[in-house]
């Protein structure tokens, strides 16, 4: 704990400046790669039609990422094993659309409610924010009876209150809220990819901070031994419920994106199998690693929205009928993929290793100096 | 006397209910039990007999049927235990119920598949699907038959338990995995006989659960299966008599709730009661207390 403390004075000794400078020098490849993907995802929006494949994955898999790596950050990081997310990216999504949508819409949204009892929006921006936090109050009062069950009851019990957070928030009683079972829509949407990767990104940003600050040790040493982090004086409760809150929030931040993708939000999207694909995501990327999450989480949709589409539909060589093509064979290759990483690979893409400027560098070098050797 | 033949239909229906849970919550209960796991899949083992019932009953006569669909529901419950859960047997327990949530996701899609995701009309069985009176109200066969099989095939169960070899083996791994392997038990028979005793009774509760609703989905055995668990966390997790109590109570509730018409309210009642039960009395009614040594 001492240690910790005197890291935390350290950091704020310095300048904060002199802080920043030193880790975008400590990172200079790091920050030009973001800065080569930013602008090449801009190009290339200018120059492919904007109802090209790619966008639908880019924007989504972004919105993806974003949530994989909250979940990960509680499961992979903190060792919580919680089946929530769900229930999160409903408040979220929810919070975003109640108070974004335009006030001359209401009407028409609302139409079996009277227009809703709120008469005011809020600017894009601030409802994002808004969804976060909303998630993350409602994970404070869940994560304090919650979080004191060990691990498959935590699972089970946070399954359960993500489909109590459903139905409440399909509940007629609350439609002027709400809006019932029925959908929101017309609230602000994006059409650049920009948009879902700026915030994502920066969410991924903010985690990764996190998690390499004396708290993320903190959550780390709860994930390896509970019983010795608390002997060396980390208090379990607290950090805890720190990072069910902080991945809730960012769960919701996530789910107010997906409902800006989707542009219409409905409670009944929001189930448990919703939660499933999010945790099958964070396994084929290695459970502990954020890079490994977001590689996988584009992944994931590429195949689920593209590249496997193919799977699903009947198809004719000439006049031979491919066998086993038809609708919902491209979830069975999925499952069965699913089924032989958990099985086979269960370390996933990264394990828990992280995908970096300098492991790359590392790696050229190696094979250049391999052949070097061969030349010689 | 008014209350009671008013609401009689929904006792009635409440208790049937009720033993179909407590089938399959006895599945959960057992696993539960010796491999400290949550099997997931559970759930979609019901289903799948569901579906073996509906697409076997086509082409064959109900007393060739009916067997039939217990076996391959038996035998689709050995080989899940066998490929998915037998290889991570030394793998952090996160790891086996990833693995079990993947077989679940597995089996929806696969019936997905075959199905075409459309609904499929459940054969009438002549025996359970008829009507009978009793006072002022009218049930099916089902709701009378479902508690009196439930009760005969416990105390089956728990005689096997308590007086056959296998039984003892199985209360000795339950109670201690890596002792009763050096007693010389092996290990790997009582598991899989476990799963076969759970989906055994799970192909049973099937063919009474989907008989009463008539109707079968890819994803129809999620909630039973959720429910069935949160009624074997009820009545304490590893106890048979508990998963009975527990299945009994949960089937009663979500009847209640729906006749009091709070629908929506159904499930996030049950859940809501787990949670209580997990934060006052995490052992449930009839657990034993363990003690977690460092």
């Amino acid at each position: 704990m001492n240690v910790m403390n005197m890291e935390r004075n350290g950091l704020n000794n310095k300048s904060t400046f002199s802080a920043v400078s030193e880790f975008i020098a400590k990172n200079k490849i790091g920050f030009l790669l973001i800065i080569v993907l930013y602008s090449a995802l801009f190009i290339l929006e200018k120059m492919m039609p904007p109802s090209s494949m790619l966008f639908v994955v880019l924007k989504k898999g972004a919105i993806y990422a974003l949530v994989a790596v909250s979940m990960n950050l509680l499961n992979g990081f903190t060792g919580l094993f919680s089946l929530g997310q769900a229930g999160f990216m409903l408040i979220g999504s929810y919070t975003y659309a109640i108070f974004t949508i335009p006030v001359e819409d209401r009407a028409a949204v609302y139409q079996y409610f009277d227009g809703g009892i709120i008469r005011f929006t809020v600017p894009v921006f601030i409802a994002l924010i808004m969804a976060g936090v909303a998630a993350g109050i409602f994970a404070f009062f869940i994560g304090l009876p919650v979080l004191r069950l060990k691990s498959d009851y935590l699972a089970i019990a946070t399954l359960g209150f993500a489909e109590i957070i459903r139905a409440i928030f399909q509940w007629n009683k609350l439609g002027p809220i709400t809006n019932g079972s029925n959908l929101l829509k017309k609230f602000p949407s994006f059409s650049s990819v920009l948009f879902p990767f700026t915030v994502a990104g920066i969410s991924i940003a903010l985690i990764v901070l996190l998690i390499n600050s004396s708290y993320g040790r903190a959550f780390k040493a709860i994930r390896d031994d509970e019983i010795a982090a608390e002997a060396m004086g980390i208090n379990l409760a607290k950090h805890k419920l720190l990072s069910f809150v902080i991945s809730s929030f960012f769960a919701g931040v996530g789910g107010a994106l997906l409902a800006m993708y989707q542009t219409t939000v409905q409670a009944s999207a929001f189930k448990a199998a919703m939660t499933y694909e999010i945790l099958l995501i964070v396994v084929i990327g290695g459970v502990g690693s954020i890079t490994g999450s977001v590689i996988s989480s584009f992944l994931f949709i590429a195949c689920s929205e593209w590249w496997l589409r193919f799977l699903d539909s009947e198809t004719y060589i000439g006049s031979f009928k491919v066998p086993l093509l038809a609708s919902g064979f491209r979830k069975v290759v999925f499952s069965v993929v699913i089924m032989v990483i958990v099985l086979f690979y269960n370390q996933g893409i990264m394990g828990t290793r992280e995908f970096s400027s300098e492991g790359i560098a590392r790696f050229f070098s190696r094979i250049a100096s391999r052949n070097r050797k061969e030349g010689a | 006397m008014e209350f009671i033949n008013k609401n009689l239909p929904y006792i009635l229906a409440g208790i049937s209910l009720g033993g179909q849970y407590a089938l399959i919550s006895i599945g959960y209960t057992m696993v539960y039990g010796i491999l400290r796991l949550i099997n997931f899949a559970h759930g979609d083992i019901f289903m799948f007999a569901g579906f073996a019932m509906v697409y076997l009953a086509a082409s064959t006569p109900l007393y060739v049927s009916i067997p039939l669909v217990i076996i391959i529901t038996v035998i689709l419950g050995f080989l899940i235990e066998r490929i998915a859960y037998k290889p991570l047997r030394s793998a952090p327990r996160m790891s086996v119920m990833i693995s079990a949530i993947g077989v679940s996701y597995l089996l929806q899609n696969l019936a997905w598949y075959f199905t075409s995701g459309l609904a499929k009309q459940y054969p009438k069985i002549p025996w359970i699907s008829g009507s009978i009176t009793i006072g002022s109200a009218t049930t099916p066969i089902v709701t009378i038959i479902t508690p009196i099989l439930t009760v005969l095939l416990v105390i089956i169960l728990v005689m096997l338990i308590k007086y056959t070899k296998i039984g003892m083996a199985m209360r000795a791994v339950s109670k201690d995995f890596e002792t009763s392997q050096i007693m010389g038990i092996n290990i790997n028979s009582v598991i899989s006989f476990t799963f076969i005793i759970g989906s055994f009774l799970a192909a049973i509760s099937s063919i009474l659960y989907f008989t009463s609703y008539s109707t079968v989905t890819p994803v129809a055995g999620a909630m039973p299966g959720l429910r069935a668990f949160v009624a074997a966390v009820f009545g304490g997790i590893g106890s048979i008599p508990g998963a009975v109590v527990g299945g009994l109570i949960i089937g009663m509730c979500e009847n209640i709730t729906k006749g009091l018409g709070w629908t929506t309210f159904s499930d996030a009642f049950t859940f809501a009661l787990l949670i209580i039960i997990l934060v006052a009395k995490p052992t449930g009614l009839f657990g034993e207390k363990t003690t977690e040594k460092v």
